[in-house]
């Protein structure tokens, strides 16, 4: 299974358990705001430490709490794509993409600068500073920085929420290109049905008794002609492929 | 405005030599103070411990004392009888009092306080959540702090040095208390000036090292300022 999660956890005063098990293409997870979904990413990501319980990715196990196994973020290859994009204003568009790529192990890097750029139109911002990009921009830039990383799957966090209406449609046209060409998991927050409804395979769904999973609208699709991969992506797949090979079981 | 103005040419080699004593000071007290005040500001602004509001009292200390009694501390501590003063002696040599090498501990210890508060609005104002986009991309905590961190809090540090070094050429009481007023070892800028009203007739003198002393603190606000605007990027707000 792609994502297996079972942890509690504490913020503040409220108690969060998030327990489902989901396999590959886009999991939404899906709640009211205060359902802790953005804590459940931050603990699959290693900034937030369970006080219970497992996190497994693709069959490896990041966290686990009676085998005091706790890999550092770091060490986890998660590609997060956070609300509000961000990049770092002190470096160009350029090393902010490449900071991951950077620090990757050279045979985990599964994708060049150059594809990055063509997959999300962002060749021609390299070398601005993230200042001067506008929402839409800032948002591809971090998706090409997470991309870069060399992630066995990425986290979302309502990365359209900062956009308006004209730019989702473009970003959301990316998503669903990672989630079909580059065939990468993807754990995606949101509180929106109309994204859900387009993007989702599954739906965790986040509430107070605990986490109930569905099938997604999106589910059983067929790529149509218009998501007929190009010669590119197929490319892009199976180096992916070969560095972080699917788990049987998916 | 007469005497100012015939104050202007030239400075006399008394002079200079107070100029040049004040900046040594001045120099070797921020070579001092900045590690320390760094590693102070961290822990203030990032430490989690017991004792922590105590720390951050006893560092702003200086700030709030009168320097006379700052001075009679480091006399106590640092004196060739006190307990530092006695291991410095033992170890290394080291005579602080009546020396300018006391001059320049008085101006660090004077001088720490705005230091470490400058690098700790530095470091408050640097955006966890970008620190936590670098863990994730594959950064260290230490590959975090040297790449995104420190560079974000530059210019406050940079701002903190200067603020620093314009109290230490400021510093008077805590000096004239621990290291004395002795001309060409440690009668920096202000000691100068105050020796110098002691002095009938010698109003031109003092009017231009007022001036020289206008000058330094002057140029110090003015580039501190702009290294603090320029901080203002990369800071909490500008990450949305």
């Amino acid at each position: 299974m792609p994502f297996d999660i079972d942890i509690a956890l504490t913020r503040g005063t409220a108690r969060i358990e998030a327990r489902f098990a989901v396999p590959g293409g886009l999991t939404a997870l899906f709640g009211t705001s205060g359902a802790g979904k953005t804590s459940v990413l931050g603990a699959i990501a290693g900034l937030i430490t369970p006080e219970r319980g497992s996190i497994r990715v693709n069959d490896e196990v990041l966290f686990d709490h009676s085998a005091r196994i706790d890999l550092k973020p770091e060490r986890r290859a998660c590609g997060y794509v956070f609300q509000d994009s961000r990049l770092f204003p002190h470096r160009t568009v350029r090393d902010n993409l490449l900071y991951g790529w950077r620090r990757a192990p050279t045979q985990r890097r599964w994708m060049a600068l150059e594809e990055a750029c063509e997959f999300l139109g962002i060749g021609h911002l390299l070398a601005r500073m993230p200042r001067t990009l506008s929402g839409g921009e800032m948002q591809r830039v971090a998706i090409g920085r997470a991309l870069l990383s060399g992630p066995r799957f990425l986290l979302m966090d309502e990365p359209l929420s900062s956009l308006d209406e004209d730019r989702r449609g473009g970003i959301m046209h990316v998503i669903e290109r990672i989630r079909d060409e580059l065939e990468l998991p993807i754990l995606y927050v949101s509180h929106d049905h109309r994204e859900v409804d387009r993007l989702a395979d599954h739906i965790v769904q986040m509430g107070p008794e605990g986490c109930t999973v569905r099938p997604g609208p999106a589910q059983g699709r067929k790529a149509g002609p218009d998501l007929t991969p190009s010669d590119a992506p197929l490319a892009l797949r199976a180096r992916l492929r070969s560095v972080h090979p699917t788990p049987t079981s998916a | 405005m007469s005497t100012i103005l015939s104050a202007l040419p030239g400075l006399s080699g008394e002079e200079w030599q107070v100029v040049a004593l004040s900046l040594k000071v001045s120099t070797v007290a921020i070579v001092l103070d900045l590690p320390l005040a760094f590693a102070l500001a961290w822990l203030l602004a990032r430490g989690r411990f017991p004792g922590k509001v105590l720390l951050d009292a006893i560092v702003h200390l200086p700030l709030v004392l009168p320097p006379v009694v700052t001075g009679w501390m480091l006399l106590l501590g640092f004196g060739s009888q006190g307990p530092f003063g006695k291991i410095l002696n033992d170890l290394f040599g080291l005579t602080l009092i009546f020396r300018w090498t006391g001059a320049a501990l008085a101006a660090a210890i004077m001088a720490l306080p705005l230091m470490v508060r400058a690098i700790r609005l530095s470091l408050d104002g640097v955006d966890r959540r970008l620190e936590n986009a670098a863990r994730t991309l594959g950064a260290g905590a230490w590959g975090t702090f040297a790449t995104i961190t420190l560079p974000l809090a530059l210019p406050g540090v940079m701002a903190a040095i200067v603020l620093g070094f314009a109290r230490s050429i400021g510093e008077f009481g805590a000096t004239i208390t621990f290291a004395s007023n002795i001309p060409g070892e440690t009668q920096t800028l202000p000691l100068a000036i105050y020796t110098a009203l002691q002095i009938p007739g010698s109003e031109s003198q003092v009017t231009r090292l007022a001036l020289i002393s206008v000058a330094l603190s002057l140029a110090a606000l003015v580039i501190s300022e702009v290294l603090t605007r320029r901080s203002g990027q990369g800071k909490a707000g500008h990450a949305i």
